[in-house]
């Protein structure tokens, strides 16, 4: 068992000059420290770093077979032999892979009512107008709260039940439906994709598991809230999606993180499988957290997200807002497999303050007549940093595949970056693929229109910045778009003198 | 209702309005003419809070509030409104939601109700009317693809929507053929009530024979050098300023 006490106290001697805030925040980490509340499973947490003990040890927590164990390791025996990417437009200090805990069960290090969290964080709840039980997920009261879905899925277990709707923890998924899990975990992002996906398929926590059953149109929005609760603990999960046969699904993420003055990693894996005539729609609310205004603290965010459609007329829909997070790694894809398959990837990335956003999408054409569209809005403020990343691939047995992207970037301020790297890959001649770009800026006078017919300085960016980034917001699903305009707003704060 | 006295105005150093007095009262309508460059639209600019301009000098009240003092913002929720010379565009914000929302705003301020989505629309197809504007343009992305006379059109709706205390006119007649001019000048006749005052600025004589002025003051080289009824517009479209500028010279 680690020592805690220890810990928190080497952190107050780094951080001597700490503010108010974070002493009062600071204070409720170390009341609950050294109230310990320490349950079994609290005992039971990994010492820090990695080796192929721990990831045995994962696996065996989980009571996972056979198969994913050895999956596990030999993700882990790759993922040593595998260095950090060094070619996205980001700066950050190194992650010690080796001072970060990998296994760290539910702790009860948080709030234990809403009285003792932050008032910063709940006056932004009130802004976004998160339901009051929503707010007590965010703020990390319920400490359970790390995968939302279980208790929606509770929730709706019997309706979905009764479709053959499959909707879980991946971790229950593992022990329950091991051959739909062994049948698709890894096929679109194999363990020895990339660095952080590598990492991830050694020591993934949990996530979500969805299967729709052949003809089943799933009757609601399926949907779960990520948190990153634990100190010094990186975040892995791993969510699988599979859409069979004539199949639709819409699925949610929202993702929140409690503010802490230290770097947190975030390396998440989601697969999407589409057979044919099946439809996955995959929406993201992206808002961990961010660091504060001078850079210090937010979440290292590299994720891999990965659609295969794999049947004829199937289609994969990536919707992402990503307004948080101090460095955003993320490019949603879709791999074009099946004929008349079609991708799209619709997003908004907004940065502020010192925030690095490398992202964007891949969209590899393989099947006949297969169309991708992709709308990108970068937003950078303050002294951020916001590129697109873009790959269209039309493969040569690809007859016909059509692409057209679109890349705005909106920039407020003059301290800002926008930077778009768009590449392409045509190998078959009757491909069309189109590309725009525009670089844009909120300008003074837009401000003071807005501010000429009643309406303040802040208001006035929240309102230039939505409709700028409308046509992402129209694909999102209602309260989800509401609460992302929202969002923006917020996380603009502050960007305009 | 508005009173201006001395006010003396730069823009990085350069003086633009040198000592300019100007008393509105309640109900009346004034024109300010004058020619280019004599800082009527600089005059605008200050009177409704736009940055980048510098106050060396003088005072300016609204409603017996220091106007100078107060953020753009609170200036429009006070009642005071300016017609752009050039609207600005907003991509992707809908003009209905827009105006709903700067309605909304002022009426908060006042410690009124907000409106809801229904009785502004009921309001706003009202108001359309006064300018015979097309419905569809209600759909519309905030003067985005709007002809220029569609834009005037838009302020002045949003004007009869919000409904200010003072309104001023920047140049609301140029670019406007005879008639959009007519619709546009008989919105505001159909605006003007006992309480509201209009400052209608304006290069051209024209736009007076349909808002016909109280008064009439001639702005250059940033003062006012004569005031007048409506008259005195007349005389100056056949006279042109430069008999004028002479006379205000040779006083000097």
């Amino acid at each position: 068992m680690i020592d805690k006490t220890n810990k928190t106290a080497s952190n107050n001697d780094e951080n001597i000059a700490m503010s108010d805030e974070q002493q009062t925040i600071q204070n409720i980490t170390d009341q609950d420290y050294k109230y310990g509340f320490v349950t079994d499973i609290e005992m039971e947490e990994f010492p820090k770093g990695l080796d192929e003990n721990i990831v045995r040890m994962i696996s065996a927590k989980k009571n996972e077979p056979e198969f994913m164990t050895e999956w596990r390791l030999k993700a882990y025996r790759h993922w040593r032999k595998q260095k950090e990417p060094k070619w996205p437009k980001l700066e950050y200090s190194e992650v010690d892979y080796e001072n970060l805990y990998y296994y760290a069960a539910p702790k009860k290090d948080g709030p234990k009512s809403l009285d003792e969290v932050d008032p910063e964080l709940l006056k932004t709840f009130d802004k976004l107008g998160v339901p009051l039980e929503e707010r007590e997920l965010l703020a990390g009261v319920a400490v359970d709260a790390v995968i939302d879905s279980v208790s929606v899925a509770t929730t709706f277990k019997g309706k979905l039940g009764e479709l053959g709707i499959i909707f879980c923890p991946i971790s229950e998924a593992i022990r329950e439906h091991p051959e739909l899990v062994k049948k698709y975990l890894g096929t679109v992002v194999p363990y020895t994709d990339n660095f952080y996906a590598t990492l991830n398929s050694a020591v993934f926590s949990d996530g979500s598991f969805v299967y729709i059953p052949p003809g089943v149109r799933c009757p609601m929005e399926l949907s779960s809230y990520f948190r990153i609760n634990a100190s010094k603990t990186g975040q892995f999960e791993r969510t699988l999606i599979v859409a069979d046969k004539g199949s639709y699904v819409s699925y949610l993420e929202g993702c929140t993180a409690p503010m802490r003055d230290e770097n947190q990693l975030h390396a998440a894996v989601v697969e999407l499988i589409a057979l044919d005539d099946a439809e996955i729609k995959y929406s993201t609310v992206q808002n961990w957290y961010a660091g504060n205004k001078e850079g210090v603290g937010g979440i290292f965010n590299f994720v891999t997200k990965r659609g295969l459609c794999g049947g004829k007329n199937s289609k994969i829909s990536w919707t992402q807002v990503e307004t948080g997070s101090a460095i955003t790694w993320k490019y949603p894809s879709c791999i074009l497999k099946g004929d008349n398959s079609v991708g799209e990837f619709y997003s908004v990335a907004l940065t502020n303050n010192y925030q690095q956003a490398d992202t964007g999408t891949k969209m590899i054409h393989q099947g006949r007549n297969t169309r991708s569209l992709i709308i990108s809005k970068g937003i950078s403020a303050g002294k951020s940093n916001n590129a697109y990343r873009g790959l269209v691939k039309v493969n040569s047995k690809a007859e016909n595949a059509r692409n057209y992207s679109q890349c705005d970037s909106l920039l407020i301020g003059d301290q800002s970056g926008a930077h778009t790297y768009p590449y392409l890959e045509v190998e078959n001649p009757t491909a069309q693929v189109e590309h725009e770009a525009t670089t844009s800026k909120v300008s003074e006078d837009q401000i003071f229109y807005l501010n000429q017919r009643g309406i303040s300085t802040e208001d006035a960016v929240g309102m230039i910045v939505s409709g700028y980034a409308r046509e992402v917001f129209q694909q999102l699903p209602m309260e989800f778009a509401v609460e992302a305009q929202a969002l923006m707003s917020v996380s603009l704060e502050g960007s305009v003198g | 209702m508005l009173s201006i006295k001395n006010l003396q105005v730069s823009v990085e150093g350069k003086p633009i309005l040198k000592g300019l007095n100007l008393e509105v009262n309640p109900g009346e309508i004034h024109a300010i003419m004058g020619p280019n460059g004599s800082g009527k639209s600089t005059l605008a600019h200050v009177l409704s809070g736009r940055e980048g301009y510098s106050v060396d000098a003088g005072s300016a009240q609204y409603k017996g509030l220091d106007l100078l003092e107060m953020a753009p913002e609170i200036r429009a929720r006070e009642g005071m409104f300016l017609a752009f010379q050039y609207p600005i565009e907003i991509p992707g914000v809908n003009n209905t939601s827009f105006l709903k929302k700067a309605l909304n705003e002022i009426r908060k301020h006042r410690g009124e109700e907000e409106l809801d989505a229904i009785d502004f629309l009921s309001l706003i197809k009202k108001q359309m009317k006064l300018v015979e504007m097309k419905e569809e343009l209600l759909k519309r992305p905030v003067n985005q693809g709007f002809s220029g006379g569609e834009k005037k059109r838009n302020e002045i709706l949003q004007m009869a929507v919000l409904n200010p205390t003072l309104a001023i006119l920047d140049e609301t007649d140029s670019g406007l053929d005879i008639d959009a001019l007519r619709i546009v000048a008989g919105g505001v006749n159909k605006l003007r009530s006992p309480n509201n005052s209009f400052v209608v600025i304006t290069h051209y004589q024209r736009l007076l024979d349909y808002i016909v002025p109280d008064f009439v003051h001639v702005l250059s080289n940033g003062q006012i050098i004569k005031s007048g009824t409506k008259e005195l517009a007349l005389e100056l479209e056949e006279r042109g300023y430069d008999w004028l500028l002479e006379e205000a010279e040779s006083k000097a």
